[in-house]
């Protein structure tokens, strides 16, 4: 039997890992160095989320993925010309800071209150994917809350394979201590999952679903409600770069039997 | 005056993991600093008894256990039930447990039903008078925050390798059992098994004394135009049989495989360390074939003392990253480590 899913997939925009993060004082509470310039990707277990995501619905037709973004409209808009070619997905934006320093739980509260929102939404066929934590915060505990407030009870986090199985139940893989999976089954929808990496390589770039995406994405951007952030619950006394940068000692042009019994030496020590 | 609620689960032994005893002695600590607070305790498993031992002198003034059948397994709805019914029953203000897998999943969902707060990765705790201060990292390890929350329950998941391992608290406990009642909606989600590698294949090993690094150089064309994915191969599974260390490798290495180049086939996103991976603590870590970028260092935040081995002697690791850069050929010298290892 095949099930139409509704797939919610939360995931917003992080600084480009490779980009030099310095935190700065802002009117509300630490923030980024110039924040708004920096180039963004999307969350990287939130991507891997949306491409599980594309492929379920692939495999259950007429199943829907919906893409519900947190973040400042204009840089989602830019974030939304890179991602919109890979997978098909209907946007929902709310409109509001992404930053690392705000409360899990104002933002799954915001974004619990956009699932709630859409249009023709089933609980009994609604799985909601997410990244296991983001690349900015890395609480890892959206998910868990946006469960809560949904009323859904089968949770899962670190998940990096999901089947279906014939009878509608699901078999996970979630990543547990040790380099090891716990293996369970869910019932079926409704579920929320965490996801880790997944086993699916990033999609190649399709116009033609690039072009269908961008029909939806510029009115949903439009569209965007504001998150209403209070940003009052936590107090930050301190945000810094870790001081410590080793005088590395560079050991070059010297026989490799040197360089393996020091090393084996340093093991042992 | 608080209520310090320290909340561990049992193992598959029915015993305290290592990091629930490190929180304990994180627990023991916060109760001294907070002047007033009482310390309690909250155990969930298939039986707590064994485990309320392990913590029968550790200072708390009441054991409270969930235990049955149904809580010996890891799944969120049971587990955020019990974790609930306990933090209510000792009407804790804080609430502190091990950031392990099986809580990380379920505590957050405790915070939300005690309308409390959570924040998670702990790795350092302080009381400034009466106010509790919190250490976190933010942007996956690139900057540290210290951090306080007025609102109430506060739930503190701590990170391992953050406090010392509490010893001595071990007697005969007395455990008040909490009851919590299921429905067949908590019981959706059924745990069938753990998937773990062979014991030759176990390549992660969080208590291992080190992180052996494999980049992507190993499977890069050597200095005789070739590839030698397979002698690659069997020096780094040589090196980790010898030396008991734990394998991570950097995302370009376990990214080659989905874009279909060559692997080395024990290597999975498990195995992945920095920006999008793991933050493994290890006291010592050793770097080889793999440029030392900052996405990729970051997780290597928590290990203490570094070395690297790669051709570049301006590769990231030379800007202050690694304690040690050995500018030479990771094939050769790792080759002779395995050597002198064997011999030893």
């Amino acid at each position: 039997m095949t099930i139409a899913y509704q797939i919610v997939v939360c995931g917003s925009l992080v600084p480009d890992p490779l980009q030099t993060l310095e935190p700065v004082q802002g009117p509300t509470g630490p923030a980024l160095k110039n924040e708004m310039m920096l180039p963004s990707v999307l969350d990287p277990w939130a991507g891997h989320a949306l491409f599980e995501a594309a492929n379920l619905a692939k495999q259950n037709p007429g199943s829907k993925v919906t893409l519900i973004s947190l973040g400042p409209k204009a840089k989602l808009q830019q974030l939304m010309m890179t991602i919109a070619q890979k997978v098909p997905f209907e946007l929902s934006v709310v409109d509001g800071s992404a930053s690392g320093f705000m409360d899990s739980g104002e933002v799954a509260a915001a974004l619990a209150g956009a699932i709630q929102k859409l249009p023709g939404l089933d609980k009994t066929k609604l799985l909601v994917f997410g990244g296991c934590s983001s690349a900015s915060r890395d609480a890892g505990v959206t998910m868990q809350l946006i469960a809560e407030q949904l009323g859904i009870s089968d949770v899962f986090l670190g998940v990096d394979e999901l089947k279906v199985q014939a009878d509608s139940s699901f078999q996970l893989l979630e990543r547990i201590e040790g380099g090891q999976y716990q293996v369970s089954t869910c019932a079926g929808a409704p579920a929320v999952i965490g996801w880790a990496t997944g086993n699916l390589p990033e999609p190649p770039n399709n116009p033609q679903v690039g072009m269908a995406n961008m029909r939806g994405i510029m009115p949903a951007l439009q569209k965007a409600a504001p998150a209403g952030f209070k940003a009052d619950k936590i107090r930050f006394a301190s945000v810094e770069l870790p001081k410590q940068v080793r005088q590395t000692r560079i050991v070059k042009d010297t026989p490799v039997d040197e360089i393996a019994q020091e090393i084996v030496t340093w093991i042992k020590g | 005056m608080e209520k310090i609620l320290y909340l561990a689960h049992t193992d598959s032994n029915g015993q305290l993991p290592r990091i629930a005893l490190e929180v304990l002695s994180a627990a023991q600590k916060l109760s001294k600093d907070l002047a007033g607070s009482t310390l309690m305790a909250g155990l969930i498993g298939g039986d707590v008894k064994s485990a309320a031992d392990q913590i029968a002198g550790s200072g708390a003034v009441k054991i409270f256990g969930v235990s049955g059948a149904d809580f010996n397994e890891s799944r969120y709805a049971t587990d955020a039930k019990a974790a609930e019914a306990l933090a209510k029953a000792a009407g804790a203000t804080i609430v502190i447990a091990p950031g392990t897998s099986r809580f990380a999943r379920a505590l957050p969902g405790l915070a939300f039903r005690l309308k409390g707060s959570i924040d998670t990765h702990v790795s350092g705790i302080a009381v400034n008078g009466a106010q509790l201060d919190i250490q976190r990292w933010y942007y996956r390890q690139r900057m540290v925050a210290t951090l306080t929350r007025a609102a109430r329950p506060w739930v503190l998941l701590v990170d391992s390798g953050a406090f010392p391992a509490c010893a001595g608290a071990k007697g005969s406990a007395n455990v008040e059992a909490v009851a919590v009642t299921l429905t067949d909606a908590d019981k959706r989600t059924k745990v069938t098994g753990v998937q773990a590698p062979s014991a030759d294949a176990q390549t992660i090993r969080p208590d291992a004394e080190l992180l052996f690094v494999a980049g992507a150089g190993w499977t890069k064309k050597q200095s005789d135009g070739q590839i030698h994915g397979k002698d690659a191969e069997k020096i780094i599974l040589d090196f980790l049989k010898t030396s008991k260390a734990s394998l991570g490798s950097s995302k370009s290495l376990v990214d080659l495989g989905a874009e279909g180049e060559a692997v080395l086939s024990f290597i999975s996103h498990l195995n992945q360390v920095g920006q999008t991976g793991a933050t493994p603590r290890h006291p010592k870590g050793l770097a080889t074939c793999c440029h030392g970028e900052e996405p990729h260092v970051v997780g290597w935040r928590f290990i203490s003392e570094r070395r690297a081995i790669n051709t570049d002697a301006n590769c990231g690791w030379a800007q202050g990253k690694a304690d040690v850069l050995y500018v030479a050929d990771a094939f050769a010298v790792m080759r002779k480590v395995n050597e002198l290892l064997a011999k030893a």
